[in-house]
């Protein structure tokens, strides 16, 4: 490994980001900009990408500091709208910590919660039809919930027991629920990004009316098929809304290593001359505003956004995770954005439609429902007692039909299992 | 009615009718790929399509292989019937994720609520001074996946039966065009002249909808002395050196990789007693190491000799010493003179 000096040039330096906080150093955001509320009026659904750049450095916001909502992106929600959007966002919340807690328990492997992250998921899919497909990243839960999808199927797939519609195939919290509009989570990131132009080209080519979703987060814009996403859906004009929820952390990457030091994520849509807007992650608001306003740029055929979320991810990855070993200790206390759940619960206490005392009745009441959906489930079994789908399901949906060899191998495993258990096994 | 006319086709334009049929019979399939719209394709595969079918049914992409596959996903998850083509197989690599972590996987992880019935077609192999990335044959990268099919056609009138089965298959399918022998049988005498299609049999096709089913091998010149399992140009390759040197050899087309017709090779073998495996592909870890150890496993009492394997080395695949890489008559000669005598 030789180096070539010359003697009238600086050595080169290689730049290797680090995050401003490490574990022990007390957080400061105070660099972080904030701008006033509409400080970039909402443009026309029709405005050309090139006239709307300034969005994609800016941060749409309703909700200002006194909790009320103003300005040209304000959605204009009703009283009863918002309060739905806060219980599905402390439904969500409730879910996930009772499902933690399982995983805590050893009932199952694994799981991931989306604690502070709930409006991007939530408020997003209020502003969607219920006929759209969204094509989630493994922190979208919420989607779900939002849907009414039940909870007792989903916890049946977190315990791979014998209700998991997945038959115990999948990682926990990888889920599929074609009639909902959520597709099939994959352990590979990114991956959904084409997969939702595709899908959204093809509703185009069938002259149909639905329109596509996609999320990924900030670590994962660094694909290769978030690229050719933007690539595609931009020669196509596909009918997509790709989303990014920059939560600041890719495990114990933080988003510098994606590429944020230099610039937004939203702007990266500009140079692939699609439409690119960064909103404040944790204003429910502004955040259904801008998958409102993406949405009727795809419906009208005015082509693909690029929705920026900015928001921070409040606890660690997952369940096998220690963020305290790799970042400051009171970050999510201190984010200047705040919490979604508390902004808008001031936001419904602002306007006079909802009190403290209603709140806390409302999580009282969801604690209690989801431990109520969780009973219910582990009916069902939990992981690794044995209420399981039977064995030879294991080599179903490979293909739509059983090839011999599969045949000849779920033979081999049904034998394995009588040595195991004796002659009566299958009995149980 | 003109469906059952047959007329005399090469390889290319068996596929292009395929195509053309399917686009005809089920409005869900649709075509995309690097210069297949417009243009009609680098090999003509799709040559007049995009005009009869219209643009929304047969398009130009983007360079993006990822993109190419991972949109068809997609497409194949809202309901139609894609048939992305990759314009060399040794451009495939970037699309394997996509093919590897989600097309195959996409049926059985979601518990049959999504699926991916899409047809990835693909010239590969070599013996037309490619090179390094115009002549890879990476077949045994895909029959590693647990959920894809691969399919590789021999002759004109398979080319297009089994790529029809393929675009009507509810799995994906990787289709593999040997495009040695798009324009006529290549026997591996690289300096006599090529034969066209019009004087084999393989180039009577029907100019209508038929279909062969995937899963079946083909035998395509019976005999006792030795089992030859092959696929793709070296079908034709073993045709030729059986007949110059009179071996009695069973040469079986194998056509669909995976799911493989086990059946056919194992009644074969015990038959003829001893069995040679034949691909272009480089040797160590190459599907022949599959089929030697099925055979084995299957007739080790009934064989005569070891399983001997015939394929390209285990070296990139070169420009100017093609011919000394390419799995021709004499490795082939060579070959069959060791099993006889064992």
């Amino acid at each position: 490994m030789g180096q070539y000096k010359r003697d009238n040039l600086a050595p080169l330096q290689l730049h290797v980001p680090e995050p401003k906080f490490r574990p022990g150093d007390k957080a400061d955001f105070s660099d972080i900009v904030i701008p006033e509320v509409d400080a970039i009026p909402r443009p026309d659904e029709h405005a050309a990408p090139a006239d709307i750049h300034g969005l994609a450095y800016g941060l749409v916001r309703v909700m200002g500091d006194d909790a009320k909502a103003s300005g040209s992106w304000n959605p204009g929600l009703s009283a009863e709208t918002l309060r739905l959007m806060l219980r599905k966002m402390l439904t969500l919340r409730a879910f996930d910590d009772r499902m933690f807690r399982a995983q805590r328990q050893g009932k199952t492997s694994f799981y991931m919660k989306s604690y502070g992250e709930e409006a991007t998921s939530v408020a997003t899919t209020m502003a969607l039809h219920r006929d759209d497909m969204c094509f989630p990243s493994y922190r979208q839960q919420g989607i779900l919930i939002t849907r009414d999808y039940p909870l007792v199927d989903m916890m049946n797939q977190i315990y791979s027991n014998r209700g998991d519609r997945l038959k115990g195939r999948q990682l926990p919290i990888m889920y599929s629920a074609k009639d909902y509009g959520f597709f099939s989570i994959s352990g590979n990131l990114t991956t959904q990004y084409p997969q939702a132009v595709g899908w959204a080209m093809a509703s185009a080519s069938r002259a149909d009316t639905r329109i596509a979703a996609v999320w990924c987060g900030d670590g994962s814009t660094a694909e290769g098929d978030f690229h050719s996403a933007m690539t595609f859906a931009a020669v196509y004009n596909a009918p997509v809304i790709f989303q990014v929820v920059n939560n600041q952390w890719a495990i114990s990457s933080f988003s510098g290593f994606a590429g944020s030091e230099r610039t937004t994520f939203a702007a990266r849509a500009i140079g692939y001359g699609i439409a690119g807007l960064r909103v404040d992650g944790n204003d429910a608001l502004a955040v259904y505003a801008a998958m409102q306003w993406a949405a009727n740029r795809a419906r009208t055929n005015n082509g693909p956004t690029l929705i920026e979320y900015f928001t921070y991810r409040g606890e660690g990855h997952s369940t096998s995770d220690d963020p305290s070993a790799y970042r400051a200790a009171e970050e999510y206390a201190l984010w200047p954005l705040g919490d979604p759940v508390e902004r808008l619960k001031a936001h419904l206490i602002a306007l006079d439609e909802w009190s403290d005392a209603q709140h806390e009745a409302l999580v009282a009441e969801l604690s209690d429902e989801v431990k109520a959906k969780q009973k219910e489930a582990e009916q069902n079994g939990i992981l690794g007692h044995g209420l399981h789908h039977p064995f030879e399901t294991m080599f179903e949906d490979v293909f739509e039909e059983m090839p011999a060899h599969l045949k000849e191998q779920c033979a081999q495993m049904l034998e394995e299992q009588r040595d195991k258990f004796g002659p009566e096994w299958e009995a149980r | 009615m003109s469906g059952d006319s047959v007329k005399t086709m090469n390889m290319i334009e068996a596929i292009n009718s395929a195509l053309d049929v399917m686009l005809g019979k089920d409005p869900d399939v649709v075509i995309m790929g690097e210069d297949v719209g417009y243009f009609g394709g680098v090999f003509r595969a799709t040559a007049g399509l995009q005009k009869k079918h219209g643009k929304t049914r047969v398009f130009d992409t983007p360079i993006s292989e990822c993109g190419i596959i991972g949109v068809g996903v997609g497409m194949a998850a809202y309901g139609l019937r894609p048939v992305p083509e990759i314009q060399f197989a040794d451009y495939i690599y970037p699309g394997l994720d996509q093919l590897v972590s989600e097309a195959a996987r996409m049926r059985y992880r979601s518990a049959n609520d999504f699926i991916c019935p899409m047809t990835v077609r693909s010239p590969f192999g070599g013996g037309i001074f490619g090179g390094q990335t115009h002549s890879q044959s990476p077949e045994s990268l895909f029959t590693h996946v647990c959920g894809i099919k691969t399919v590789i056609p021999a002759t004109p009138y398979d080319a297009k039966g089994l790529l029809i089965a393929a675009i009507e298959d509810n799995d994906p399918v990787v289709f593999f065009e040997p495009k040695r022998i798009y324009n006529g049988p290549f026997t591996g005498y690289y300096d006599r002249p090529v034969e066209p299609w019009s004087k084999h049999d393989g180039s009577a096709v029907p100019e209508g909808y038929y279909r062969i089913d995937l899963g079946k091998a083909s035998i395509v010149r019976e005999g006792q002395a030795v089992t030859v399992l092959t696929y793709g140009t070296m079908v034709h390759v073993v045709k030729a050196v059986v007949a110059e040197h009179g071996i009695d050899a069973e040469i079986i087309d194998l056509r669909t990789l995976l799911p493989l017709d086990i059946d056919t090779i194992e009644a074969s073998v015990k038959k003829t007693s001893r069995c040679m495996v034949v691909h272009e592909a480089t040797r160590t870890s190459g599907f022949g190491a599959e089929l030697s150890a099925q055979v084995q496993e299957r007739c080790f009492y009934h064989l005569e000799a070891p399983v001997e394997r015939v394929t390209g080395f285990d070296t990139p695949y070169p420009h100017s010493l093609e011919w000394a890489y390419f799995p021709g008559p004499v490795r082939l000669a060579r070959a069959f003179d060791k099993i006889m005598k064992d």
